[in-house]
């Protein structure tokens, strides 16, 4: 075949498929898989052709990590959280950590001051009682190192082996101080990408500490509060486009939903992405990407082109986000693609987790 | 599959076909049994797959083959600013 | 990363796209074979071919061990994983492809337990630790990989943990090489050998694609730079004249194998008359079965397998991906109907397929995306 018009078949091809990608999600399966729980391709595809045709609103279309409603005159946002990880306890912290700090996150990176959450557990009959307490204990910590208080809870047993030992609910409100809309429909090109900190802590460390996969190492879960790491940010960049909390499915989750929302492409510096030596090599032996791999205390921030110094030197003077960085920036073209100059080089696209390579991370 | 990566052994596990071997800090005991027992110490890198080591990494083969390629790099390198010498030679008695 | 990132090294890089832009002949099309879905994986999450001229193409041969077993074979695999007290367990790319009646993701959502390892050592473990399970391991893989199931077969007979088997789908490559070159539809200038398989066979085995087929052989490493070296070595084989066996990959791959690693092999395996590749259809001697002498860790005489021929979906064009006669995009269902979450066909599941790897990594126009990342 002629060279040039093979290229150009496969632009007619490539084209068809971003149509296709872009027409309304469908949900093929008749039985829930742990894809489904990813928080890649089969979530998203289960939120929109499933929930939202029972639920409908314009907040929760916005498909954000928390919603932002009127009451009576002021903005409050709102946000729910369920904690099924596995192990419990592991290094960095427990399933409470988690519960306090992520739901304190998707309500921070809002630009909202977080105020109260809820506590529901689901117990298992014959959890102990001790690690109850521990768990109860760490939760109390962090709200108070997050400012935050825990005002209204419930509790549930259920029967041995329905559950695994512990489940935890939350729910956040936050009241919006600032005059802000934040979300990904902001963003646009020329636009700077941030992230906090070194990403894949969090999942790196849950697999490590679930001793299937006999790795060991110094490594700990990245779990922590963001509220303080954003009021710094705004406090230099009032501009802000948008922020998202990194957790499950990873900064290449969240950079496809940016990049899909806001019809842009999101390119990205594989040699300018913070990762640990340590996660790099775990996921070097299990063949996983690290911007996949899940985080817990990492925020990624969108900010105008010109603020992006700004915003490195705000994160960087919180010790939370010592080792932040940018990491890419916003093009027109081609839109809703994350591409990644890779370190040798060449270029890649990162697209939306498909599957679940880490299964229960949060 | 056949994703393997090149490791480090760090102590030998007495009476067994085992090692520790690190990547990067991450440490997993993996199995030596496919190696000749004695050529495998402290210190020598290891082709990993699945667990199990594979083959030795030949260091100084991996040194020589990468200068070699800087060096074909270098060559070129010279080559090319050779070639812009003598057609700036030829420009200036031209 | 020692060993790793120095040959992901940019500057060296670009001296050696310069060199292989200098070597290759304007007006002539090159088309490389690389056979192993290694190399298919390392050259899109690198984004290799950025630094190849427009005139050297990279072709992508059925080297992907999860990409040819057939439908049949994973619905063989599900109907052991239902039978009463079996934890079956697999690598993480089998989790996904589809047999007749789906995955083995679809078949934990129906209540079998079919779990990753990341090792066949994992899958003794957990023979060990459950006592009263029947645990199954699914072995894939070429004659990398075979190895150290052989070396896991020895130490359940050493130990005498007999809940523990194997369902064994090791493939041999030559064979599938073999059926490359005989095929009418392909034009090669050479192929890029499987390097890690090749730490096992050593390069001998390649002999015959250079004497009897006239074509040369570099054995390729997986970093950047390896594939990049290997493919000047290409070019400077077809310039001088040369038709050899070439071990780029010499840091790694002894010339002879591992003979250890053979003689485990043939110890607790031997070679099947034949066995169905997707796409390749019945190759034969290609294919690992378990001894007679191991017989009580053969999962295939444990459990009676339905052993049903299942013919790939009509859209499916795997086979013609894995043959390197369509480039993915080529294919009539990719990208639409076959996607990574819905495929059709292994290419499309495996993180080493052609398809996999082209949509995930490289779907877009080299010039679309080297102007968006500038």
């Amino acid at each position: 075949m002629n060279p040039a018009i093979g290229v150009e078949r496969e632009r007619e091809v490539l084209d068809r498929i971003e149509r296709a990608r872009r027409r309304k999600p469908v949900l093929r399966e008749d039985r829930i898989t742990m894809a489904h729980g990813a928080g890649g391709k089969a979530t998203h595809t289960l939120v929109s052709a499933l929930f939202l045709e029972s639920f409908s609103h314009p907040a929760l279309e916005l498909l954000e990590d928390q919603a932002v409603v009127a009451v009576n005159g002021s903005r409050i946002a709102i946000t729910t959280d369920s904690f099924v990880v596995s192990p419990l306890f592991f290094p960095g912290g427990n399933i409470g950590d988690l519960a306090i700090n992520g739901t304190v996150n998707d309500l921070a990176v809002s630009g909202a001051r977080p105020l109260y959450l809820t506590a529901g557990f689901i117990l298992e009959e014959g959890f102990a009682v001790a690690d109850l307490r521990r768990i109860a204990e760490s939760m109390a910590t962090a709200a108070a190192a997050a400012g935050v208080a825990v005002v209204t809870g419930d509790t549930k047993v259920v029967q041995r082996g329905k559950v695994d030992g512990c489940y935890i609910n939350t729910a956040g409100v936050g009241v919006m101080e600032r005059p802000v809309s934040l979300g990904a429909a902001n963003v646009m090109p020329g636009d700077a990408v941030l992230v906090s900190g070194p990403i894949g802590d969090h999942g790196v460390s849950i697999m490590l500490a679930r001793g299937e996969l006999d790795l060991a190492c110094e490594l700990a879960s990245d779990t922590a509060p963001l509220a303080g790491v954003v009021d710094c940010l705004f406090a230099a960049v009032p501009d802000i486009r948008c922020m998202r909390d990194a957790t499950r499915g990873g900064v290449a989750t969240i950079l496809n939903e940016i990049a899909a929302t806001a019809g842009v492409a999101v390119a990205v510096d594989e040699n300018a992405i913070p990762v640990r030596e340590e996660v790099r090599g775990a996921c070097e032996i299990l063949g996983i990407d690290p911007m996949y791999a899940a985080c817990e205390g990492r925020l990624v921030a969108v900010v105008p082109g010109g603020a992006a110094q700004a915003a490195l030197d705000a994160l960087r003077s919180h010790p939370l986000g010592a080792g932040a960085a940018v990491i890419g920036s916003v093009k027109a073209d081609p839109p809703g693609m994350v591409l990644v100059r890779t370190q040798f080089g060449g270029t890649r696209i990162v697209d939306m987790l498909v599957g679940d390579p880490l299964p229960r991370i949060c | 599959m056949c994703l393997a990566i090149p490791a480090q052994i760090v102590r030998l596990i007495p009476d067994s076909d085992l090692a520790t071997a690190d990547v990067s800090g991450v440490k997993r005991n993996v199995n030596i049994g496919l190696l000749d027992r004695e050529g495998v110490q402290p210190g020598d890198w290891v082709l990993i797959h699945v667990g199990f080591a594979l083959s030795k990494v030949d260091e100084e083969e991996a040194r020589t083959s990468l200068e070699f390629l800087r060096s074909m790099g270098q060559a070129f390198t010279d080559e090319i600013s050779a070639l812009r010498n003598s057609a700036d030679e030829r420009e200036r008695s031209g | 990363m020692r060993f790793v990132d120095e040959f992901r090294n940019r500057e060296i890089a670009k001296d050696l796209a310069a060199q292989i832009a200098r070597l290759a002949r304007p007006g002539r099309q090159y088309r490389f074979m690389e056979v192993c879905g290694g190399h298919t994986h390392t050259i899109y999450k690198h984004g290799i071919e950025d630094y190849l001229p427009a005139n050297i193409t990279l072709v992508h041969g059925p080297g992907c061990p999860v990409c040819v077993i057939p439908m049949g074979r994973v619905d063989d695999a599900i109907h052991i994983a239902r039978q009463p007290g079996v934890i079956m367990t697999c690598f993480g790319d089998m989790m996904r492809v589809p047999g007749g009646h789906g995955s083995f993701l679809d078949a934990n959502a129906e209540g079998a337990d079919i779990r990753m390892v990341y090792s066949p050592a994992d899958a003794l473990k957990i023979a060990r630790q459950n006592p009263s399970a029947r645990m199954v391991f699914m072995a894939i893989g070429f004659e990398t990989t075979a190895p150290s199931t052989a070396l896991t077969l020895l130490a359940a007979e050493r130990e005498g943990i007999e809940n523990f088997s194997v369902f064994c789908n090791h493939v041999t490559i030559v064979p599938a090489i073999k059926a490359i070159l005989d095929s009418p539809d392909l034009r090669l200038d050479g192929f890029l050998g499987p390097g890690h398989v090749s730490t096992v066979i050593g390069c001998r085995p390649y002999q015959f694609i250079a004497d009897v087929f006239a074509r040369p052989v570099v054995v390729a490493g997986f970093e950047p730079l390896d594939v990049l070296y290997s493919v000047h070595m290409l070019l400077r084989q077809l310039e001088e004249g040369r038709c050899e066996v070439e071990n780029q990959y010499a840091r790694v791959v002894p010339w002879d194998g591992n003979p250890k690693a053979l003689q485990v092999i043939r110890r607790t395996m031997e070679l099947r008359p034949h066995f169905e590749w997707r796409g390749l259809g019945f190759i034969s001697q290609s294919a690992l079965k378990l001894r007679d002498a191991y017989a009580r860790y053969d999962a295939e005489r444990i459990f009676a397998l339905p052993g049903v021929r299942v013919a790939d979906p009509k859209a499916c064009q795997c086979g013609e991906v894995l043959k390197g006669v369509l480039k993915p995009w080529e294919c009539k269902v990719f990208g639409t109907a076959c996607t990574p979450e819905t495929p059709i066909g292994t290419c499309m599941v495996s993180s080493e397929g052609a398809c996999a790897a082209y949509y995930n990594f490289g779907r877009f126009t080299r010039e679309r995306l080297q102007e968006a990342v500038r």
